[in-house]
C-alpha cells in the first residue's frame, strides 16, 4: 500500500487546502507507517536538512519539496523498536537554522537542549519511568563534600528509598552524572517504581555532580580517589550501608561509564558491580586514533585496560545503542569484560547516544544487579 | 473497657482477601462477618517494619493485638545463639533444596511448553511435520504429571527437614520460645480471630512455626491477605511472571499450614501473572490440582464455604480452567469475563476435568 505521502502528491489538485488537510489528518509528525517514516516540514526556504543521531546513516538527509506546495519529506526506514532523535536544518540564503519538529511534540531534554523525538514502530516509552502515584517515594538531600582530592568542595546528592529506616542495611549505587540523571533519565522515578514493585531492592544512590567532565572522567587519579575512597567512607560513615562491596555499584554512561571503569580498574574490589552505559570505551590497535584530542587520555585508557584488564568487578552490565557510533567499542568490550571472569551482561537498543537510552535500559539493569524481593513478598 | 455483648454465635470461618495497600477491603469484611471482640494480628511478613500497624489497627477499630512475631523471634534468637545456628543452618538446607528443585524443574517445564506447542499448526514457512494430536496429548499429560510429581516430592523434602530440625533442635521445648509460645497462647486465647497480613512469605511461615501457632489457629475465625493467605494454605506456591530480564517458572516453596484447603492463592495475580497466555495458565493450573489456584487482587475476598469449597466474598476472584482460561468464583458479583469461553454460569470449579 502506498504511503500517505505518496497519496498525497499523487492527489489532484493538490493546492493549500489539500496540504492543509492532510497535515491535520497526519497529526502529529513525523508520520510512522511500519518501518516507514516520513518526515515533514512546510515552509519556504532554499533546502530542508533532516539532522539525526543515527550511527549508519548519512549524518543529514534532504528533504524534497513537493512540486506547488511549500511541503517538504523525507522518508527514512527504521527498524521496529527504534527511538530516534533529530532536528530540522532549514537553510535560508546559506546559512543553516537547527530547529525542532514544530509538528512533532515528543522532545527528550539533555544538557545541551532538547531534540524532537521520532518514536519507531513497536517503540513505547516504559510505564515505569513516569511517575507513579501509587508508588511509595523516596526522597533526595543534598550535601557539599569538602576536603576531596580533586581540590574543590562537591555536592553530591543522596537517594534515600521510600520507608528509609536507619536501622536498616542498604545497597549503594554510586551515580556519576547523577544531577543528569535525575534531570534527563528521570532516574527518581525509576528508582521509586522499581523499588516500590519490589523489581529492585531497596537501595540509597550517591548522585554525583562532575566538575570538568572531560578532564575527570577518563582515568583521574583525583577522580578516582575521590569515588572509591573519600566518597565511599563519607557515605559509610553517614548512611546504614552494607559494609560489603559486591553490595556497591558503580555506574555511568559516556564518559562516566569511562570513569566508572577506570576508578573500578585503578581500585579493584571496592566496587561489587558496574553498570556502564553506551561507555565511550575508544580504542585503537594501530596507529592513531580519530576521534580528536578530548578522547586521547580515554584511548591511553582502554588500550591499558584491553592489555591489562584485571578484574575490576564481579557482574558488570554494559549497555549501548545499536545507533551509536560507539556501537563498535562496547561490542569490543565485552568478550574482554567476559575473559577477566566477571559475570557480563550486555543488552543493546535500536536508540543512540541519549540520556533516555540509558534510562529505558536501567530496569532490567539495576532489576539484575540489585534483585528485589519480588519473589519472595506478596503484600 | 468490656466489649458489648453479642447474641450472635462467634463467626469461626475463613476469609482470604486481595492486597491491602491500595484498596483495603478488611474493614469492610470485619463489619460484613460481625467479628466480635479481639482480633489477634500477625505482621510479621512485613518484617522488622512489623509494628507499623496502625492502619491495620484502624481497619480493626482498634480492637487488633499485634502477636509480634517478628520482634519475638529476633529476641530469641538473640538469646539462644544456638537456636538460632541450627535454623540458619536449616535455612541454608532448605535454600540449597530450592535450588536443585529449581535445577529439576526448569528441564520439565520446557518440555511442556514445547510439548503445548507441538498442539499448534507449524508457522510458515517452518519445516515442522504435525504429529498427531493424540500422541502429543499423551505426552503432555504425562509431562505435566511428572511436573506435578516433582512439586509434591519437594514439598515432601522440605517438610522432612523441617520435621527433622524439629525432632533434633527441639525447638518448642527450648525455654526462651517456650516462655514467648506462653505468652502467645495467652494472647490468643483472648481472641476468636486472627489477621494475617501479607509480606515476605518465608518470614512469615517461619515465624508462625517457630512459636508453634499453627495448631493454635485452627480454631479461630481466620482472615488472611496475600503471603498470609498463601501461609494458610496446603503448599505455598511462589509466582511471578514479569520478573525484569528473565523468564521465572512458579515453584513451591513449602507446605504450608493446611487451614485453608482446595486452592493455591494467587495474590496480586493480574499484575504478576500472564493471565492471557493460555497454555502457560493451563500448567499452572494443572500443576497444582487438586487444589484450585485462585487469584486475589485488589478490592476481592473469598470465604471457606461448610463443604470446604471457596465462595467469592468481595470483588471477583477468578479460578484458573483447567484449559487455561479464568472464570469467576461462584459468588461474585461480575460475570465470567472470558469472552471467548462457552457460557460457565453453571460451572462448579470443583468438578472441572483434570487437564484439558
Amino acid at each position: 500500500m502506498a504511503l500517505a505521502i505518496h497519496r498525497l502528491i499523487r492527489q489532484a489538485p493538490l493546492d493549500r487546502a489539500a496540504v492543509d488537510a492532510f497535515l491535520a489528518e497526519h497529526a502529529p509528525c513525523p508520520i510512522v507507517e511500519g518501518p516507514h517514516v516520513t518526515f515533514l516540514w512546510r515552509g519556504e526556504a532554499d533546502a530542508v536538512w533532516l539532522q539525526h543521531w543515527i550511527w549508519g546513516l548519512p549524518g543529514a538527509q534532504a528533504l524534497h519539496r513537493i512540486d506547488g506546495t511549500d511541503l517538504w519529506y523525507v522518508i527514512v526506514d527504521l527498524p521496529p523498536g527504534s527511538r530516534v532523535e533529530y532536528k530540522l536544518e532549514i537553510v535560508r540564503d546559506g546559512h543553516g537554522e537547527w530547529i525542532r519538529d514544530p509538528r512533532n511534540p515528543l522532545l527528550a531534554a539533555d544538557p545541551f537542549g532538547a531534540n524532537s523525538v521520532c518514536h519507531g514502530t513497536g517503540y513505547e516509552t516504559p510505564e515505569w519511568t513516569r511517575r507513579d502515584p501509587r508508588a511509595r517515594p523516596g526522597h533526595i538531600e543534598s550535601h557539599v563534600l569538602d576536603g576531596t582530592p580533586l581540590g574543590d568542595g562537591r555536592r553530591v546528592d543522596v537517594y534515600l528509598p521510600a520507608r528509609f529506616r536507619w536501622t536498616r542495611r542498604y545497597p549503594l549505587l554510586v551515580v556519576h552524572d547523577g544531577h543528569d540523571y535525575l534531570r534527563y533519565a528521570d532516574l527518581k522515578h525509576v528508582l521509586d517504581n522499581l523499588i516500590d514493585r519490589l523489581e529492585v531492592a531497596p537501595l540509597i544512590a550517591l548522585l554525583s555532580h562532575p566538575g570538568e567532565r572531560l578532564d575527570e572522567y577518563p582515568n583521574h587519579a583525583g577522580h578516582a580517589a575521590f569515588v572509591a575512597d573519600h566518597l565511599l567512607r563519607w557515605a559509610q560513615a553517614r548512611y546504614p550501608l552494607h559494609d560489603d562491596p559486591r553490595q556497591r555499584c558503580l555506574m555511568g554512561a559516556s564518559f562516566g561509564g569511562v570513569a566508572s571503569l577506570s576508578t573500578a580498574w585503578r581500585y579493584p574490589g571496592r566496587f561489587g558491580s558496574l553498570l556502564l552505559q553506551s561507555g565511550s570505551f575508544a580504542f585503537s590497535d594501530i596507529g592513531e586514533h580519530r576521534r580528536g584530542p578530548t578522547f586521547d587520555r580515554v584511548v591511553e585508557f582502554v588500550n591499558a585496560f584491553r592489555e591489562e584488564p584485571g578484574r575490576p568487578a564481579d557482574k558488570v552490565f554494559v549497555s549501548c545503542g545499536m545507533y551509536e557510533s560507539l556501537i563498535y567499542e562496547n561490542r569490543s568490550m565485552v568478550p574482554l569484560l567476559q575473559a577477566t571472569g566477571m559475570e557480563v551482561r550486555y543488552v543493546e537498543a535500536r536508540d543512540g547516544h541519549n540520556w533516555q537510552n540509558w534510562r529505558d535500559r536501567l530496569r532490567d539493569a539495576l532489576a539484575w544487579l540489585f534483585p528485589g524481593p519480588l519473589w519472595m513478598v506478596y503484600e | 473497657m468490656s466489649e458489648p455483648e453479642s447474641t450472635a454465635p462467634p463467626w469461626h470461618g475463613h476469609v482470604l482477601l486481595g492486597p491491602q495497600r491500595h484498596q483495603p477491603t478488611l474493614p469492610r469484611v470485619v463489619a460484613m462477618l460481625g467479628l466480635q471482640g479481639r482480633v489477634a494480628t500477625i505482621t510479621a511478613g512485613w518484617q522488622e517494619r512489623e509494628a507499623e500497624d496502625a492502619d491495620l489497627q484502624r481497619a480493626l477499630e482498634g480492637r487488633g493485638v499485634n502477636l509480634h512475631l517478628h520482634a519475638r523471634s529476633e529476641a530469641v534468637y538473640r538469646d539462644d545463639p544456638e537456636l538460632f545456628a541450627a535454623h540458619r543452618a536449616k535455612q541454608d538446607r532448605l535454600r540449597d533444596l530450592q535450588a536443585l528443585y529449581r535445577l529439576r524443574l526448569g528441564p520439565l517445564i520446557e518440555a511442556v511448553k514445547r510439548l503445548q506447542s507441538q498442539r499448534e499448526p507449524a508457522p510458515a514457512g517452518e519445516p515442522r511435520r504435525q504429529v498427531a494430536p493424540e500422541l502429543v496429548t499423551a505426552e503432555l499429560e504425562h509431562a505435566i504429571t511428572t511436573a506435578r510429581a516433582l512439586d509434591e516430592h519437594h514439598v515432601a523434602r522440605v517438610a522432612a527437614i523441617q520435621t527433622a530440625y524439629e525432632d533434633e533442635v527441639r525447638p518448642h521445648e527450648r525455654p526462651v520460645v517456650r516462655h514467648h509460645a506462653e505468652a502467645l497462647r495467652e494472647l490468643l486465647a483472648d481472641c476468636p480471630a486472627v489477621a494475617i497480613a501479607g509480606g515476605h512469605v518465608a518470614t512469615l511461615l517461619n515465624r508462625i512455626q517457630l512459636f508453634g501457632l499453627g495448631p493454635l489457629l485452627a480454631d479461630k475465625a481466620l482472615i488472611a491477605w496475600s503471603a498470609g493467605a498463601m501461609v494458610l494454605t496446603r503448599r505455598i506456591v511462589l509466582f511471578h511472571d514479569r520478573v525484569p530480564g528473565k523468564s521465572t517458572e512458579a515453584e513451591v516453596l513449602a507446605p504450608g499450614l493446611d487451614l485453608c484447603p482446595g486452592i493455591v492463592v494467587l495474590p496480586d495475580a493480574t499484575y504478576r501473572l500472564e493471565l492471557d497466555l493460555r497454555d502457560r495458565m493451563q500448567l499452572l493450573a494443572a500443576r497444582f490440582r487438586p487444589e484450585l489456584g485462585v487469584t486475589l487482587d485488589d478490592g476481592d475476598a473469598v470465604v471457606r464455604t461448610d463443604t470446604d469449597r471457596w465462595r467469592a466474598l468481595l470483588g471477583a476472584p477468578r479460578w484458573l480452567r483447567p484449559a487455561g482460561t479464568c472464570g469467576v468464583l461462584p459468588g461474585s458479583a461480575r460475570d465470567d469475563d472470558d469472552d471467548d469461553a462457552p457460557d460457565h454460569a453453571e460451572e462448579d470449579p470443583w468438578r472441572s476435568p483434570s487437564i484439558a
